[in-house]
């Protein structure tokens, strides 16, 4: 691990304005994926800023039935409360679907948004990979991809982004809300927080530098069923193959993009009157596999499908 | 409350472990397992992949369960830890530690501690009433600890020697007195 200075933020404007200002700033809340990255020398900040102890892990009511986490709110927490449980399965489940208890206790919500990908030729330094170092190639595209993206992908990387909880928070239309260096705040909507690889896959959000998530709101639950399923290969603590996040007429997938997909098509087809396959056929549509991956296309199509209908009885 | 900013590259960092103050200057980049093991001889808590994979540094951080190796020390500043030298002496074990015994939950023992300091955290979660993926109503304020809870609530801690049945009946044994 590389040296580097610290600071523990005083508020979240200071530590937004402290990561503008410092270069190689980093902020490290639950520290579960940066110290990991870090100690592979993925991650090389020249200065950390602990945001763990920001007085942002509060769940409050938002008004309008709506629901505001705290970004420092563990994922442990977030699954445990009442009123989420009450209003918000999807989300329980797909947190509770993701890492191990030990990390969620630590893991909190606006990491979890930030977490980089799990694609094995990010981590192996001797290889290749264009998010690690832009224009070096993408050795996943002709490698082992058994977990690689399938949809929004770009000759420039096919890796997949890594949170279930996310998955579920574009199917609850749910936003993020920051601050920014200045002190301003703003709210983005969950499915303009992370981008698409384009040619560009080292920039995977449209945070500006500095700029630091402080919370999520999520609106009142819509009408009707709920659920989150998710396919690997063993039964806990596993990274996913496939995953779908459905609440009322809302759809996203996971696993299969370097983002949550909120899957806007097949939703247009199941209002239209499409039966679920022929709905999850459009959607999947576009997807293209690498080799590895191909089995994906088909397995997400499936869990798609058995998901609606599920949700139907 | 005041922004404090460290210009080198290490820190006075103090933080109770087992129910006494201990105070070091450690380099920043020492990790809680470390600091426990290397700089407060508290070989207890093992470290096994040192990427939060094995569960094998697990340790209490106030109360809660966390892989001590993916955290900084200097992120618990004043933090009340407790690691398996805490749970239990020789002559006075845990419940967990004496069913560990009872059940030979351990071949080789290296991910006991782990296993032992997350059950410990685990039984408080279920007691808490948080739910888990093996939860089948998510709004139940009571958690039966049946053999799938078991299993999915420990899946964060690993033993390569696959002492999953004994460890699953030492932890039913005391989840089951306790109930």
């Amino acid at each position: 691990m590389k040296p580097f200075t610290y600071e523990r933020a005083a508020d979240p404007a200071a530590a937004a304005k402290a990561a503008a200002e410092t270069p190689g700033a980093r902020f490290l809340a639950g520290g579960t994926n940066l110290l990991d990255l870090m100690k592979l020398d993925i991650e090389t900040p020249a200065h950390v800023i602990d945001v763990g102890r920001l007085p942002l892990a509060r769940i409050e009511d938002a008004g309008d039935g709506a629901l505001r986490i705290g970004a420092m709110a563990t994922n442990s927490a977030v699954a445990a409360d009442p009123r989420v449980r009450r209003s918000y399965p999807v989300l329980v489940e797909a947190l509770l679907s993701g890492a191990s208890p030990q990390l969620r206790n630590k893991a909190t919500t606006g990491g979890n948004l930030v977490q980089r990908t799990r694609c094995a030729y990010f981590y192996d330094t001797a290889k290749p990979c264009n998010k690690r170092q832009p224009g070096a190639g993408c050795a996943a595209i002709g490698g082992l991809n058994r977990m690689s993206a399938i949809l929004g992908t770009s000759d420039a990387c096919i890796a997949t982004h890594p949170s279930d909880m996310a998955v579920a928070l574009s199917a609850l239309d749910a936003s993020v809300e920051t601050v920014a260096p200045d002190g301003s705040g703003r709210t983005i909507g969950i499915d303009d927080l992370h981008r698409l690889p384009g040619e560009t896959p080292q920039i995977e959000t449209s945070l500006a530098t500095g700029e630091l998530i402080t919370g999520i709101v999520l609106p009142a639950p819509p009408p009707g069923a709920q659920s989150y399923r998710k396919v690997r290969d063993r039964a806990s603590y596993a990274s996913g193959l496939a995953s779908v996040a459905m609440a009322g007429d809302r759809i996203a997938l996971g696993c299969v993009a370097l983002k949550p997909w909120r899957a806007h098509k097949a939703e247009a087809a199941l209002k239209a009157g499409a039966p679920p396959r022929v709905a999850a056929e459009v959607e999947l549509a576009p997807a293209h596999g690498n080799g590895g991956n191909n089995f994906k296309i088909n397995l997400t199509c499936r869990l798609m499908t058995a998901v609606i209908q599920d949700g139907r009885r | 409350m005041a922004s404090t900013t460290a210009a080198a590259n290490a820190a006075a960092i103090t933080f109770t472990v087992n129910g006494a103050v201990r105070a070091l200057d450690l380099d920043l980049r020492t990790t809680l397992l470390d600091a426990l093991r290397e700089h407060l001889d508290l070989k207890g808590t093992k470290k096994g992949c040192d990427h939060g994979q094995c569960g094998a540094c697990t340790v209490l951080v106030n109360g809660v369960r966390i892989n001590s190796c993916l955290s900084l020390a200097v992120m618990h500043q004043g933090d009340e830890i407790t690691t398996i030298e805490g749970l239990g002496a020789a002559d006075d074990l845990s419940d967990l530690q004496v069913a560990f015994l009872d059940r030979d939950a351990f071949q080789c023992g290296y991910c006991t501690p782990g296993q032992i300091c997350s059950a410990t955290g685990m039984l408080d979660e279920a007691a808490k009433g948080w739910p888990s993926s093996a939860t089948d109503d998510l709004n139940t304020a009571e958690i039966d600890l049946t053999d799938a809870e078991i299993r999915e609530r420990m899946s964060g801690n690993i033993c390569r020697c696959s002492a999953y049945p004994q460890i699953l009946d030492a932890i039913r044994d005391v989840a089951g007195a306790a109930a």
